[in-house]
């Protein structure tokens, strides 16, 4: 039997990264009894080994609680966990459409951050009632007056009341389980109406198919009912409906408005289910769909090869199956001459390639080879046309290009004022241009950049972080595109161009760039039989080069009365350390020498 | 029954250089005796007839001309057999040496192969060599006198403190030796030898100064009338190494003692490298199949006259396959190797680097 509606509270957390969402989530599902405490591990919501070690959320989940409040009424509260990243920016604002509130955590020494800001924005575009928490008050460092003054002033948001916490300890979570009843309003839902449910996420099961989760926003589905996608158009007939619980999820015979729940259809991939998409009826169809669905589009592109030829269609299963779950990621097959067969992926962002990336590693035992990542360029053409290449391969003759363009990015970094000079620099360095800077508070600041995404897409995170002791924080969504003058920079060994290791990039940084991949590449690719050239050219123009001397001397002189075993297995440890380079042409480079150039950042 | 060729370890020294690591024991008498008896009841066992022996160590010239004689009386042999034996001019060139080369003579050897590893004592002492030029000198001479002409002297390349004008010392000393055959080998620090051990502070010279010293002494034999015909061996026309020629040709040849290597019947097999179970007779163990084709092409690459196409073809019923002519072809322009209608050989360069060159064609 349904919970009147009153009851109903449906809300997320919110949060910078690393302020304690998950760790609060935990305690709520703990105080709510959800889950028994020998079932407790740290962060139970964060399901992937990933997300617990790297202490973010990657994929939203939900939760159903019930509440015992202090005014005696059972309450069902539907916690809906966003990822913590700028890269699932659309993610998060689906998750955050689902509720009527969301709980702001903000940490009490560190204080307002630059994804604070950024989710309280995109909650407020929501209409959500927003609850501060202030956590973290366990620690030595924390200041819970200071950071209520800040909250205050930065967001404007009434701190007085607001529950200080510590999620670790558990220390005065009731009082956040309060406030969400009593701050949150309850759903307005009508039962009567045509179905509309948002799917807020959608996640890849062996045995069910994907199972979509759902807010029923009006209308009601159950079993037996042949569900619709509003954008895709695909229909299917329903074959559960019901509640996520913390432990196992909990079937149902029907979801209501109001509700959040999980519907499976024995539906195959979560393309079919993308998030923000609406469900209706075919019985009872709706006539418009909820409002913000848009299609996500992969903004970085990369190449990624097994380092091993032979373990390609385990690469392609590993992908086939990682995009089950997660429609951003594209990929398809490309050939490089350098690496061999492999994909071109496409990724929400950088920190979606790099989790991607270690997904295979780890989940699929993977070793690969990945190439510099991408943005997506516009190239106007003398004849008059505009290309798109995420692949530098794809560059045209620069002949016929009249111009380029590539996409620039609103780029926000909150830091202690005593790091503005080295962020500035960084910011400068990446062709960035200033907007302006605020103060947050007198020893905070927010500065505002315009940066191109290709300058930030590949190490600027951890340059930023490096520069400034991990205080700093960031966030940018795309801007526009912008004319750049870009070039394309070809790397040749022994005369022949390496296509993996060719990039575009801004012609000022071309010729600095171009002379330490030649130094790095010199220093990894050990001498062989003869001398090999290292040039860097844009065009048929050679701005760098270096030249790896010829070995001399590489001989078994003696002949161990007739131990030839001994000779052939030297031959064929040789032979096997072969297996292991890349060959181009005659040249042999090993992996090490490619990761060295592709690792190549700021600091070299 | 096809004569094959014989490779006889005798593991004795008495005492080990210091970059050395085959296989020795200091001896004692009683062991000596065992041992030897050991190898002639293997002799027996195998049963062949040979057409090259060649006593290997160690220092077979430690045991004894007797137990020498001892040995060969086992050993059934072709008219034209080359019998080697390996000398340490230390004992068999000493003042009061009682080494009796006419009856090794006697018995069969009718070639000897002695370390002089350079003329320069001060080098030989570095090295560790027990004995001075003299020893080699008077060595030499008594071979001589006793009817063996056919002389080999090692010289090592790559010696702490060696110079381009020192190694052509040692070769000049070489020919005036009158030796019929050269085997110049570059130093190679072994794993578990004492030099390696120290190798950081032995001035070795670098891998340039290698390089030459090699080419230096490749320029140099030549010169003297001492033609190339391996990576590391030189002769006069007419006298290479029959018993070495067999390994690099991969003709089938049996080795009989501690640790000794064999190739026959297409299978590799070796004994411990212990002398209690040789002489408790513990039998060879496999070591591998031998032969194929990867394995005579490697090999064959050692040599001067190369892969021969036709021999490959005789042996194989096929040609060389034609991926590795390919690959020659495309090393021939870095001047590492030789291809034409005939064969595939290495320059004295490619030599140098025989190592990549032959995997980069495999």
């Amino acid at each position: 039997m349904a919970v009147s509606k009153d009851k109903i509270r449906n809300f997320s957390i919110i949060a910078h990264i690393d302020h304690g969402k998950s760790t609060l989530a935990d305690r709520l599902l703990e105080k709510t009894n959800s889950v028994a405490i020998r079932d407790m591990t740290a962060q139970l919501l964060d399901k992937m080994d990933l997300e617990r070690e790297r202490g973010i959320t990657i994929k939203a989940h939900a939760v159903k609680l019930n509440y015992l409040a202090e005014d005696g009424e059972e309450y069902v509260l539907n916690l809906i966990d966003t990822p913590g990243h700028v890269d699932f920016n659309y993610e998060v604002s689906r998750s955050l459409a689902a509720c009527e509130g969301a709980v702001l955590i903000i940490d009490a020494s560190q204080g307002v951050e630059a994804q604070t800001l950024a989710n309280t924005y995109l909650a407020l575009d929501h209409d959500l009632e927003l609850v501060p928490v202030i956590n973290k008050i366990d620690l030595p460092s924390a200041d819970p007056d200071r950071v209520a003054a800040e909250v205050e002033d930065v967001i404007g948001l009434d701190c007085s009341e607001a529950p200080r916490v510590s999620a670790k300890t558990g220390v005065n979570i009731e009082q956040v389980l309060e406030h969400i009843v009593k701050d949150v309003p309850a759903p307005e839902a009508n039962d009567n109406l045509p179905l509309r449910a948002l799917i807020f996420d959608s996640v890849y099961d062996s045995y069910k198919g994907v199972i979509v989760y759902v807010r029923i926003k009006e209308g009601k589905i159950k079993p037996g009912d042949t569900m619709r996608m509003m954008a895709t158009g695909a229909e299917f007939t329903v074959v559960e409906t019901g509640y996520m619980r913390a432990t196992l999820p909990e079937p149902c015979k029907e979801l209501t408005a109001g509700e959040v729940g999980y519907i499976t259809a024995s539906i195959k991939t979560v393309g079919d289910a993308r998030v923000g998409d609406t469900v209706t009826t075919v019985e009872n169809p709706a006539s418009e769909p909820l409002p913000g669905y848009r299609k996500v589009n992969p903004m970085v592109y990369c190449g990624v090869y097994p380092a091993d030829g032979a373990d390609y269609e385990n690469l392609r299963d590993a992908l086939e199956k990682l995009q089950l779950n997660d429609a951003a990621l594209t990929y398809e097959p490309e050939t490089s001459g350098a690496l061999g067969f492999g994909f071109r992926c496409g990724f929400l962002g950088l920190l979606h390639l790099e989790i991607i990336q270690e997904r295979l590693e780890r989940e699929y035992d993977l070793d690969l080879v990945t190439t510099i990542p991408s943005v997506i360029y516009k190239i106007n053409l003398t004849d008059g046309t505009m290309i798109e290449i995420d692949n530098p391969t794809h560059y045209p003759d620069p002949a016929t290009i009249a111009s380029c363009e590539e996409p620039f990015t609103n780029a926000h970094i909150y830091a202690p004022t005593e790091y503005v000079g080295t962020i500035m620099d960084l910011c400068q360095d990446r062709r960035g241009v200033f907007k302006n800077m605020d103060y947050i508070t007198p020893e905070r600041v927010d500065i505002h950049y315009e940066l191109p995404l290709n300058e930030i897409i590949y190490d600027f995170f951890d340059s930023l972080k490096s520069r400034t002791r991990g205080y700093a924080s960031f966030d940018y969504e795309i801007s526009e595109y912008r004319k750049s003058n870009l070039v394309k920079l070809d790397v040749l060994l022994n005369g022949d161009i390496v296509d993996a290791l060719s990039f575009i990039i801004h012609s000022e940084k071309a010729y600095s760039k171009a002379r330490k991949i030649a130094e790095r590449l010199k220093e990894h690719i050990p001498r062989q039989m003869f001398e090999i050239p290292i040039q860097i050219g844009i065009g048929g123009k050679i701005i760098a080069r270096e030249t790896v001397k010829a070995m001399r001397k590489d001989v078994l002189a003696k002949c161990y009365g007739g131990d030839i075993t001994r000779k052939k297995k030297l031959l064929e440890k040789q032979k096997e350390g072969k297996k292991r380079m890349r060959h181009f042409g005659t040249v042999e480079v090993p992996q090490e020498a490619f990761m060295a150039v592709l690792k190549l950042d700021d600091n070299d | 029954m096809k004569p094959m060729g014989l490779y006889i370890h005798i593991p004795f020294c008495n005492g080990k250089c210091p970059y050395c690591d085959f296989y020795s024991v200091t001896p004692q008498c009683d062991t000596v005796e065992k041992y030897v008896n050991a190898l002639c009841r293997e002799i027996d066992k195998a049963d062949g007839i040979y057409d090259t022996v060649y006593f290997g160590g160690g220092t077979p010239s430690l045991i004894g001309a007797d137990n020498i004689a001892k040995i060969m009386s086992h050993i059934l042999r072709t008219e034209n057999c080359e019998v080697t034996l390996e000398c340490n001019p230390s004992d068999t060139g000493a003042i009061n040496s009682d080494f009796d080369f006419n009856k090794a003579a006697q018995s069969g050897i009718n070639r000897i192969s002695m370390g002089l590893q350079s003329a320069l004592n001060s080098e030989r002492a570095m090295l560790g060599r027990r004995g001075g030029c003299e020893d080699v000198e008077r060595a030499v001479s008594r071979a001589r006198n006793a009817g063996i002409d056919n002389i080999s002297l090692d010289l090592m390349l790559g010696i702490p403190g060696q110079t381009a004008e020192s190694l052509k010392e040692s070769i000049r000393f070489c020919k005036e030796m009158k030796a019929k055959h050269i085997s110049a080998y570059i130093l190679k620090i072994e794993e578990g030898t004492p030099f390696y051990a120290k190798k950081d502070i032995l001035c070795l010279p670098d891998e340039d100064e290698t390089c030459d010293l090699y080419l230096t002494a490749d320029k140099e034999l030549e010169k003297a009338g001492y033609r190339q015909y391996e990576i590391s061996n030189f002769s006069y026309e007419g006298f290479e190494s029959r018993h070495n020629l067999k390994y690099w040709r991969c003709e089938e040849y049996l080795g009989i003692g501690a640790s000794a290597h064999s190739f026959a019947d297409g299978k590799r097999f070796c004994y411990e490298r212990n002398i209690d179970d040789f002489i408790n007779g513990i039998p060879p163990r496999n070591d591998g199949e031998g032969g194929e084709e990867e394995e005579y092409i490697m090999l064959a690459l050692r040599l001067t006259e190369g892969l021969i196409f036709e021999n490959f073809k005789n042996r194989f019923s096929h040609s060389v396959p034609e991926s590795i002519i390919i690959k020659a072809n495309g090393l021939k322009k870095y001047g590492l190797v030789n291809v034409d209608e005939k064969s595939i050989s290495l320059t004295v360069k490619g030599f140098l680097v025989s190592n990549s060159v032959i995997t980069a064609l495999l």
